[in-house]
């Protein structure tokens, strides 16, 4: 497992690094609009977004539009992103309660007094502008909440089938989501945590297992997809935090031994261990949130690269190929879904068992 | 950069919606499932324990009839042979006491003739003896009606006594 979170790491900045390379080479041959920009394509199906775009229909946009939600100084500030006219330039300027507003690049800008317009340096970053607390419901928080309706309808579905059946048989949605919750409790929480106190963590484990994986496959449904929730660094930051507080709060006295005097060891082994171990509390966490995060965005934007290869050569016989790896990439990616959940949640389940181990 | 920078806006919301939706969970969806689940777990364990139990019962039954019958068997022995030994004693007593009165009753016999046989012998020594001087009276009387006989008898009986 350890070289497994090794792994994902190097590959993620690796990503990354190529992906710096190719943002500073393509900034520089920007300006032309006809030209497909196969990066910002990408990263404008990776990240979140204030609407929901779904189609470009003749030339023009359709999309859902999804309220802006803005704490500014001079307080709440809300209004529909459509009132943005489909504008992420930073041009079209919305007024409300004397304050102006922008939108740069799916961020929201407040426009200094006096500014009419947003100006830009040469780095492209608005200089006349601050940003307020943004608290929209964006199209990842959309889709969260889509997940979390899909969720309850699935999961309070089965646990009244339960009430339904005689002795306890499941029966209806019951028959297909017991086996997952079983497995969750046999083969994550049980052999991690341990018989005595696994009990505690299965609403949390149970939770995490299915809300991360149902949002990976809402991520790879075609028309929704742009909606990447656990492929948003912040959506695997939060649930790593609840991992990471969830383990320290649990933390028994043996775990924090462990951490601030290593039982075994001679006294300079000791001391020289605990900035390790110290450091070793954060990076689990961390390490949690990184994978997740790397691994769904890696899928997704590969998917999408090899279908830019059809716009950036701009023939069609290359649309077999790309199809062709998209749909086998596409393939793993599922089976990705669902090792990423199970990653997450046994690892979760390790700390878990880590924190409450007894001494021995 | 800006795809690894957590948006406030989206961990706020995420914090929410994961707080909510593992509260509503919990309360109904894993509890009742996870319940339903032990439970039939539990009920099962229970049906094969006490099905276990029933079969050591069973063998349990099974192997005390055994004894009870083993038991019954070796008492029916043990009163046979009581009941035989006591037979050969009864037997045996009552031929020995059997035995013994037989004895007696020869002893008495024996007594009995021995003391028959005494009277026989007196009764007869006096009859004789009666009969002897009845004859001899007859004899004398006869003998002593002439002097000459009486004479020759007394000598004859003389002579007789000295041979006695």
């Amino acid at each position: 497992m350890k070289i497994n979170i090794f792994k994902n790491v190097i590959l993620s900045a690796l990503f990354l690094t190529v992906f710096n390379i190719g943002f500073a080479s393509e900034t520089k041959e920007a300006g032309d609009d006809e030209k497909f920009d196969p990066k910002e394509m990408i990263m404008h199906h990776v990240k979140d977004a204030h609407e929901f775009h779904i189609i470009d229909w003749n030339g023009k946009p359709i999309s859902l539009s999804l309220p802006i939600i803005l704490w500014t100084d001079n307080g709440l500030i809300t209004f529909m992103s459509s009132e943005f006219h489909h504008d992420d330039a930073g041009q079209e300027v919305v007024e409300k309660n004397g304050d102006k507003f922008v939108k740069f690049h799916e961020k929201i800008y407040q426009l200094n007094d006096g500014a009419s317009t947003a100006t830009f340096d040469d780095e492209y970053h608005v200089t006349n502008a601050s940003k307020p607390l943004d608290f929209s419901i964006t199209r990842n928080v959309f889709m969260m909440w889509v997940s979390v309706a899909v969720l309850l309808l699935i999961f309070i579905g089965s646990a009244r089938s339960y009430k339904k059946s005689k002795n306890g048989v499941p029966t209806g949605i019951a028959a297909f989501t017991e086996p997952l919750v079983v497995f969750v409790r046999d083969e994550i929480a049980r052999p991690m945590i341990g018989e005595h106190k696994y009990k505690r963590y299965m609403p949390y484990l149970l939770t995490v297992f299915f809300f991360i994986w149902i949002n990976n496959i809402f991520g790879l449904i075609p028309i929704i997809n742009g909606a990447n929730l656990s492929g948003n660094i912040a959506f695997t930051f939060v649930l790593a935090l609840f991992t990471f507080i969830i383990t320290t709060v649990s933390g028994n006295k043996n775990y924090w031994k462990h951490i601030f005097w290593m039982p075994g060891v001679p006294v300079p082994i000791k001391i020289f261990l605990i900035p390790i171990e110290l450091i070793g509390v954060f990076t689990k966490p961390i390490s949690l949130m990184i994978r997740l995060f790397a691994n769904i965005t890696a899928g997704h934007i590969i998917i999408l690269a090899l279908m830019s290869l059809i716009f950036i050569f701009k023939t069609w016989t290359v649309a077999p190929i790309s199809v062709a790896f998209s749909l086998f990439i596409t393939v793993i990616e599922i089976v990705v879904t669902a090792i990423q959940a199970y990653i997450f949640t046994i690892l979760s389940a390790l700390y878990f068992g880590m924190a409450t181990e007894e001494e021995h | 950069m800006d795809l690894v920078t957590p948006g406030f806006g989206l961990v706020f919301w995420s914090i929410i919606t994961f707080l909510c939706l593992l509260f509503i969970l919990r309360k109904f969806a894993w509890k009742p499932i996870l319940g339903a689940v032990s439970d039939r777990e539990e009920g099962i364990k229970d049906a094969l324990a006490s099905a276990e139990k029933a079969k050591l019962e069973m063998q349990n039954l099974h192997a005390d009839n055994e004894r009870i019958l083993q038991e019954a068997r070796a008492e029916r022995e043990a009163m046979l042979k009581d009941a035989r030994d006591m037979k050969n004693k009864i037997v045996t007593d009552a031929k020995d006491e059997a035995q013994v009165q037989a004895n007696k009753m020869i002893e008495q016999a024996q007594a009995a003739i021995q003391s028959e046989k005494k009277a026989a012998m007196a009764e007869l020594k006096s009859h004789v003896a009666s009969l002897s001087i009845e004859i001899a009276e007859k004899v004398v009387r006869n003998e002593l009606s002439n002097k000459d006989k009486q004479l020759k008898l007394v000598e004859d009986m003389l002579g007789e006594a000295t041979l006695n």
